[in-house]
């Protein structure tokens, strides 16, 4: 895999580019990749793997549009190392859908108009998975306290809510 | 944003990880929860030669209550943890109400409080609730282990007394001598902004009286502020109204806050004032329904 780096002229020349081999899976395939230890975790989703569904927004740890989950735990992949993610499971918006049909969660915010813009989407639906893995049954204060790292600036979140938990009842009916 | 160029390790023991540091020199950091020197070294504001990741050191994502009820965190204990913590709930008033407020649920997943004190923000929350319970870091390098109180390891913002090859293992709060409460109160514009004002108080009383009393201030200084005097107000006596305001007024007094942002520092004072008061006043009529 190859990173293209901007060169700003701040880097020791002909300095030795440290590289590490690190094992990790993606939406439960096993993957090797070799990174540099300064790749953020969101590079390699994005442009190692070539999974755009996670959005890079604010790059200072705030908005959580590059939630991703890291072994079942929501996580910012602007503010991880993609060499953390060695010996780990990385779970994308990708990885939510089957191969025929929406998750519930995909499906919970087109019912429920739970996105304008859509660039926050993916980082809400991962925290909100996370949330719906722990707690099948959220009140509307659980899901506003999970996403409470995620910012959007379009809906002005009731529709997310919304969406959130009309996923949780469906999953629920789906037991 | 990239970070500068860095080495990695990730060491599998606490010896193997200080002999990196060690060897590593004054340019090598550690990672842990990695949500507040990420961001330094994204910014460029840290610029480490060698990264030392203890993630995967066993041992140190813990919290617990020794026998005589010493609460100990070790250095991979994370927010989270703390936040569904029933110890914390059931004995730690103080860190049960700040846990929630780190950050946001995210952050809280990967950060850790030890690296919260490491990190040394004026702004940072867990700070004001150690200086409030007396707590210490313990700090471990090639020479073995040394207790630090947390106002001793602080030395300035972003800045600690830690060796180059030493690591923060882990946070100590005493135990109570009698019976706690308090809490903590945080003014944020926004989930995961940092304080406006951040007030932790703590309280330990036998019977009526108040045998020892904490009150630390985030946000209202070039440093994490340890209200002494205010503290001191409270401690000889029952709580009442009288003393509380006494406290409320000296811990005010002891803020420095700019005006900045997020409010005006005459503003940022009197929410000082507001917030001992609240919580002082709150412990007060629990204890008095118990």
């Amino acid at each position: 895999m190859t990173v293209v780096y901007e060169d700003h002229g701040d880097e020791a020349a002909g300095a030795e580019v440290p590289m590490r081999r690190i094992k990790f899976s993606i939406n439960g395939q096993k993957k090797i990749a070799e990174v540099e230890p300064r790749l953020l975790l969101a590079h390699l989703i994005r442009r190692g793997l070539g999974l755009t569904g996670t959005h890079m927004g604010c790059d200072t740890t705030n908005c959580g549009a590059c939630t991703v989950l890291v072994d079942g735990q929501p996580a910012k992949s602007c503010t991880m190392l993609a060499v953390q993610a060695d010996g780990h499971e990385i779970s994308t918006v990708e990885g939510l859908a089957g191969a025929a049909e929406l998750h519930p969660l995909q499906e919970g915010f087109r019912e429920e108009h739970g996105l304008q813009c859509g660039f926050c989407t993916p980082g809400m639906m991962m925290a909100a998975k996370a949330l719906l893995d722990e707690n099948p049954d959220p009140t509307e204060e659980d899901v506003r306290w999970a996403l409470s790292g995620n910012l959007c600036r379009c809906t002005g979140y009731q529709n997310i809510v919304k969406s959130v938990l009309w996923a949780a009842d469906k999953l629920r009916a789906e037991g | 944003m990239y970070p500068s160029r860095f080495n990695y390790e990730a060491p599998r023991s606490l010896a193997e990880a200080i002999a990196l540091l060690h060897d590593g020199g004054d340019y090598a950091k550690v990672l842990a929860g990695g949500q507040s020197l990420v961001p330094l070294m994204k910014l460029r504001f840290a610029s480490p030669d060698l990264i030392v990741d203890i993630n995967n050191v066993p041992g140190l994502d813990y919290h617990r209550a020794d026998p005589d009820g010493t609460l100990r965190i070790g250095a991979l204990c994370r927010h989270a943890e703390l936040e569904r913590s029933d110890l914390l709930k059931s004995t730690q008033p103080t860190m049960a109400a700040a846990a929630p407020l780190i950050a946001d649920p995210i952050v809280r997943t990967r950060g850790t409080l030890v690296g919260s004190l490491c990190h040394a923000d004026p702004q940072g929350d867990w700070a004001s609730v150690v200086t409030a319970l007396g707590g210490s870091v313990v700090a471990q390098g090639p020479a073995g282990r040394r207790t630090i109180p947390l106002a001793a390891f602080v030395t300035g913002p972003f800045e600690n007394v830690l060796e180059p090859d030493e690591i923060a293992v882990e946070a100590v709060i005493p135990a109570a001598q009698g019976t706690r409460s308090g809490g903590y109160l945080k003014l944020e514009r926004r989930v995961g902004d940092f304080a406006t004002v951040g007030v932790a108080v703590a309280v330990e009383t036998k019977g009526e009286t108040v045998t020892r009393a904490g009150i630390g201030l985030t946000g209202v200084g070039g440093s994490t502020i340890a209200a002494t005097e205010a503290a001191q107000a409270l401690t000889g006596q029952p709580l009442t109204a009288e003393s509380i305001g006494r406290a409320a007024d000296l811990a005010a007094a002891a803020a420095r806050p700019r005006t900045d942002h997020r409010g005006s520092a005459d503003y940022k004072r009197h929410m000082v004032r507001t917030f001992v008061v609240r919580i002082l006043s709150r412990g007060a009529v629990e204890e008095r329904a118990a």
